[in-house]
């Protein structure tokens, strides 16, 4: 399990790989919401936390499909099914890979986005630790998302189409926090919740992503 | 006998094309009667205005957007255990009346809304729940018309329904959680205190059973017509090969 | 005793059976290569045998964790050297064996080249050389020898011969001659399903309208 997520590591940081595409996605959302909005201070501190959420929950969406798919393509699918991996190992493995590649970059540059957008002082710590509870359940949801659509020709679309209610409640929770936190209300509440979801996708989630290969490798 | 023996084809073709003409007409006497008793024959309620007479539309649509999406579930459930290609067809048929019920439960929730709270759409937490519900319908949805191989789509799907479902629940809670909203209560529940009064409330029974069984003769009408492409699909693939 | 015993399968692609009543046994030491027109249903066969499908019917009984399967794309990452990529298949199945399987398959020279440069035989005998490090008895390959030369494909018929003289099995679905001495053949063409009306499997669909 180990060898296969330092292999995932390696494929997405080598040529081709698609690492730090989400990054700068993350990074254009951020500076083209001021430039639609305007440079109101106010403004862009109210909508700040929400803008940020979404921007990462984007970000994770745009390289979903690189989890299963490429592997599905060159036949490294098939092989890793009948391998003594079990296959839950496997999709919990590559959402892990797909958070360290993407979910850990945005929370990383998250601060310098909240300056970007005039978030409020006390708002950062709880913008970095809502991201780094949160972003693991939009990975390993994504991963679920790409499950059930890694047989199909073009499912890119069509597993936005799917994934994003799933990411509903984590959005709402993850902004939650960043909105109270900023504006420093009491933020346990939503923390707990949000690292419930977390919590709760995490065991279950790769059961399911595991399932839905299979019935795709079928 | 067990109830298994309905998810037999040959027994569920035989059983619903009986059923069908009653439960259809059924359907359309209560919701006919209903719809006219409660539009015209109930007194204007002077708080509300007429624009309340909408409930007779509004309520029972919406309880069965909600109910449709459960029968769904079960019915996945049924598919996943058992195997019965009955079930995971009438999971399939069922989604898009559920989201049909979801529309119209919005549209005249809006053109209630209006006049009450002056506006077409306020995120209310009911509003919002209901419009994320339609968002699950049409992932539903697009996933089977994506899939080509029926049992990969069954199965796909029904692995969706139960992890949508539990992801429905957790946002119907999370939007409660985000805005406290507008909309009234229940309009039916057993505390006496929040309920409508009785005027109001026998013509809105007869709806709701009227809408219950239209779901039901739509869901089998569909059912039907889903078994007998399936018939024709493993034709015409037979032929192929031949 | 018996590595792989295969009885009165039937096996489906899509929605439709393509075969029957397959039945066949490899002990230690024995190859069986499996024969029959485009379309006949190797690939599903084999598919099912490596346990990725469900048999319609019938059984195939292995010991757990002994099939290997090798199917038509070798699962290669571009990106990786042919070192990298080899070793990573050993790590998933916890064997140390990379060093000879280059060796084997005669690709110790390329084992510092990124599999992007490699030509399409020098890829698939990469793909190949994977069954070496499983370490597991059975290999089970769907058509193996595509875009060899005559020169590697002697080299892969040699592999399996040893694969096979250390007690090893194997189930290959291939058209040219590996010149394996001891190989049986198995033609499909009979066991190809018959349709309903010849009293073969009816669909679930079929009895709705009997």
């Amino acid at each position: 399990m180990i060898g296969l997520l330092i292999r995932d590591l390696r494929l997405a940081v080598r040529a081709g790989g698609g690492f730090g595409l989400g990054l700068a996605f993350f990074l254009l959302v951020a500076v083209i919401v001021p430039l639609g909005v305007g440079p109101e201070a106010a403004t862009l501190a109210k909508i700040a936390p929400g803008i940020l959420w979404v921007g990462a929950l984007l970000s994770c969406l745009l390289s979903l499909d690189r989890i299963f798919a490429l592997d599905f393509e060159d036949g490294s699918l098939d092989l890793l099914a009948t391998s003594p991996i079990p296959l839950e190992g496997v999709a919990a493995v590559k959402a892990l890979a797909h958070w360290l590649v993407t979910g850990l970059p945005l929370v990383a540059v998250s601060p310098v986005l909240g300056l970007l957008l005039n978030l409020p002082g006390p708002g950062y710590l709880w913008l970095v630790l809502a991201l780094a509870l949160g972003t693991p359940a939009l990975s390993v949801i994504g991963a679920f998302g790409a499950a059930l659509t890694v047989g199909l020709k073009r499912g890119g679309l069509l597993m936005s189409l799917l994934v994003l209610p799933l990411y509903i409640p984590t959005l709402i929770f993850g902004a939650e926090v960043v909105k109270r936190g900023a504006a420093g209300l009491s933020v346990g509440t939503p923390l707990a919740l949000l690292a419930g979801i977390t919590a709760g996708s995490l065991a279950l989630l790769p059961f399911a992503a595991a399932a839905a290969i299979r019935v795709n490798l079928r | 006998m067990s109830i298994w023996e309905y998810a037999n084809p040959k027994r569920f073709m035989q059983t619903s094309g009986l059923l069908l003409p009653w439960v259809s007409g059924v359907a359309a006497l209560c919701l006919m009667a209903g719809l006219v008793w409660g539009f015209f024959f109930t007194p204007v309620a002077d708080k509300f205005g007429a624009t309340v007479k909408i409930i007779y539309l509004h309520v029972p649509a919406a309880m069965m957007a909600t109910s449709a999406w459960a029968m769904m579930l079960v019915t996945s459930l049924i598919w996943l255990v058992r195997r019965h290609h009955v079930s995971a067809l009438s999971a399939k048929a069922a989604a898009p009346v559920g989201l049909v019920f979801t529309v119209i439960g919005l549209i005249t929730g809006a053109i209630w809304g209006q006049p009450m709270w002056g506006t077409w759409w306020a995120w209310d937490p009911r509003l919002t729940a209901f419009l994320i519900l339609s968002l699950f319908y049409l992932g539903y949805i697009a996933l089977w018309a994506a899939v080509e191989n029926p049992d990969t789509a069954a199965d796909l799907t029904s692995v969706l329904c139960i992890v949508g479902s539990v992801f429905a629940f957790l946002s119907r809670y999370a939007v409660l959680f985000w805005n406290q909203g507008l909309h009234q209560g229940a309009t039916l529940s057993l505390d006496k205190e929040e309920n409508i009064s009785d005027v109001y409330w026998f013509p809105l029974l007869l709806c709701i059973a009227g809408f219950v069984l239209l779901f039901v003769a739509l869901v089998l009408l569909r059912t039907r017509t889903e078994i007998r492409a399936r018939r024709l699909a493993a034709l015409m693939a037979r032929e192929r090969l031949a | 005793m018996t590595l792989l015993s295969v009885k009165d399968l039937a096996v489906a692609r899509g929605d439709l059976p393509v075969l029957e009543g397959v039945g066949f046994a490899l002990a230690p030491g024995e190859a069986l290569v499996l024969r029959g027109p485009n379309g006949i249903g190797k690939t599903t066969l084999l598919r099912t045998v490596a346990g990725l499908q469900p048999p319609l019917a019938g059984q195939v009984v292995a010991a757990p964790e002994a099939v290997a399967y090798a199917a038509h794309a070798d699962g290669v990452k571009a990106v990786l050297t042919v070192d990298e990529n080899l070793g990573f298949w050993a790590g998933v199945f916890g064997q140390d064996r990379v060093a000879e399987a280059l060796d084997r398959m005669n690709l110790r020279a390329l084992a510092d080249r990124r599999a992007a440069n490699l030509s399409a035989g020098q890829k698939r005998r990469l793909g190949l050389a994977r069954l070496l490090v499983t370490g597991r008895p059975v290999w089970v390959m769907d058509e193996p020898t595509v875009s060899l030369d005559a020169a590697s494909v002697a080299l892969f018929a040699q592999a399996v011969a040893r694969h096979l003289a250390a007690g090893g099995a194997a189930l290959i679905a291939t058209h040219i001659d590996l010149g394996l001495a001891t190989a049986r053949m198995l033609d499909l063409t009979p066991f190809k399903a018959r349709p309903p009306e010849d009293g073969g499997r009816r669909g679930a669909f079929d009895e709705a309208f009997a």
